[in-house]
């Protein structure tokens, strides 16, 4: 490994930027991803900043258990977001679809369309677990074992 | 003539250039963004975050949105970082290589205000709406917090009888200097893009303002180039209304403590405020800002 490129790899540990997006879930996810950014628990601390324009994010948090109606979106955004990328899905609603299995107008999991790298289990996962996920992200971003690095993200 | 030619390509390259501004910039850049987390009771990130979030945009892939001038959107940041490099090079702060010359306040002026065009093309060349409406802020904003900024260093060229920075540094201290230092404080949130003027950047309302399409190398470049501008303004600030000490030590020192004074000041001033409208802070500008800088050229031209 070259210098620059070790250092390349701690700074993708080290600044990870996130970028929420709800496909179609109760919100509950998004309420505890706020915490993670106030006083209590402050991921600043590790280099998290919620970025508001996917272009300028590393990590995409995805909450929601994928509606018909948001699926478009979800993909739009997923490859708005420069290479390399993680995925972190965050609940049960990703996963299964959680209360919403079986719903006509639920497309998930997710993992059938974009490729996901870490999931944080709970309905909703505790702020705790969210930074844990992040923070995990964002060191598979750093040894290049992501699935965009490794080239298993399938053309959307 | 060849160890000119070093002398000036170490001035650019390493200081007061890139190199050495670079890393100040980035350490002004996080000491606002701890000092405002400890003022929110949070722990703030460590001093490399800036550096890490650089290094990070290098290595990440570009992308260029569809129906953008490909070569202007990746020409912008590079202008952007290049006119604060040559800003950087004319202006005698402690261990500067270059010397004044007739007309660099001129100069110093015309490069200052660069990086605020390309930030506009930026917000227009994107073809994001959000990029365009603050692009529009941005060439407001800049109509209204010139009008103290400029009278400053109007104010002080005129008390000094000269364009060169050299002799507006030597000038005496004096009413002049005190009026044109507040006018000059008063410009700075607005140029630095800080609460309560942070209305082209606006985040939560227009998103991420003029760089919202960029990415990667380019919009790291253009976070370089803003870390340097911060280092440049708080160098002009230096230069203008502070006194030069006789010895070289007592004179960087008071370099270092003067610019991170104005960086807590700017952060303590957003930290406290929140967001005005344009039109209030046009206002804002034209009037308080006005009478300050009509003072002080009233001042300099009687006194």
């Amino acid at each position: 490994m070259n210098p620059f490129a070790k250092l390349l790899a701690v700074s993708r540990r080290k600044s990870p930027w996130i970028y929420v997006l709800n496909s179609g879930g109760c919100n509950g996810c998004d309420i505890e991803i706020a915490p993670c950014l106030t006083p209590r628990y402050d991921a600043e601390q590790i280099g998290v900043l919620r970025q508001g324009s996917p272009k300028h994010a590393d990590i995409l948090l995805i909450t929601g258990p994928l509606t018909k109606r948001s699926h478009g979106a979800v993909l739009d955004i997923y490859s708005q977001i420069p290479s390399p990328k993680a995925v972190v899905a965050l609940g049960s609603c990703p996963a299964s679809g959680n209360v919403f299995a079986g719903s006509p107008t639920v497309d998930g999991p997710i993992d059938k369309y974009i490729p996901v790298d870490v999931w944080v289990s709970g309905c909703p996962p505790r702020p705790q677990l969210i930074i844990a996920g992040i923070a995990q992200a964002a060191q598979l971003l750093a040894e290049g074992r992501t699935a965009d690095q490794q080239g298993k993200a399938k053309p959307c | 003539m060849l160890s000119e030619l070093w002398q000036y390509a170490f001035a650019v390259l390493v200081w007061p250039g890139i190199l050495g501004a670079g890393a100040l910039g980035f350490l002004y850049l996080w000491v606002a963004r701890k000092l405002m987390a400890r003022l929110q009771g949070r722990k703030g990130p460590p001093f490399y975050q800036p550096f890490f979030d650089f290094i990070k945009l290098l290595g990440k892939q570009t992308v260029v949105p569809n129906g953008a001038n490909r070569r202007l959107f990746y020409a912008l940041p590079f202008m952007s970082l290049a006119a604060t490099a040559l800003g950087l090079l004319i202006i005698p702060v402690p261990g500067g290589a270059v010397g004044s010359f007739p007309g660099d306040v001129v100069l110093l002026l015309y490069l200052l205000e660069v990086p605020v065009l390309c930030d506009v093309m930026a917000g227009y060349v994107s073809q994001s709406i959000y990029g365009q409406v603050s692009a529009m802020r941005e060439a407001v904003m800049s109509l209204g917090y010139n009008v103290p900024f400029l009278a400053a260093v109007i104010a002080m060229a005129q008390k000094a009888g000269s364009f060169r920075l050299g002799d507006l540094q030597a000038a005496p201290a004096g009413a002049v200097t005190a009026l044109a230092a507040i006018a000059f404080l008063l410009a700075l949130p607005a140029r630095l893009k800080s609460n309560p003027f942070s209305i082209p950047n606006a985040e939560q309302e227009i998103v991420a303002g003029a760089h919202i399409e960029y990415n990667s190398a380019p919009l790291a470049t253009f976070e370089l180039s803003h870390a340097l501008e911060l280092v440049l303004l708080f160098d002009a600030f230096f230069v203008l209304f502070m006194p030069r000490l006789g010895e070289s030590i007592a004179n960087a020192a008071l370099y270092l403590a003067v610019s991170l004074g104005l960086a807590a000041l700017a952060t303590l001033t957003a930290a406290l405020t929140a967001r005005l409208t344009v039109k209030r802070a046009f206002r804002f500008y034209w009037l308080w800002g006005g009478l300050v800088a009509g003072a002080a050229i009233v001042l300099a031209v009687v006194g």
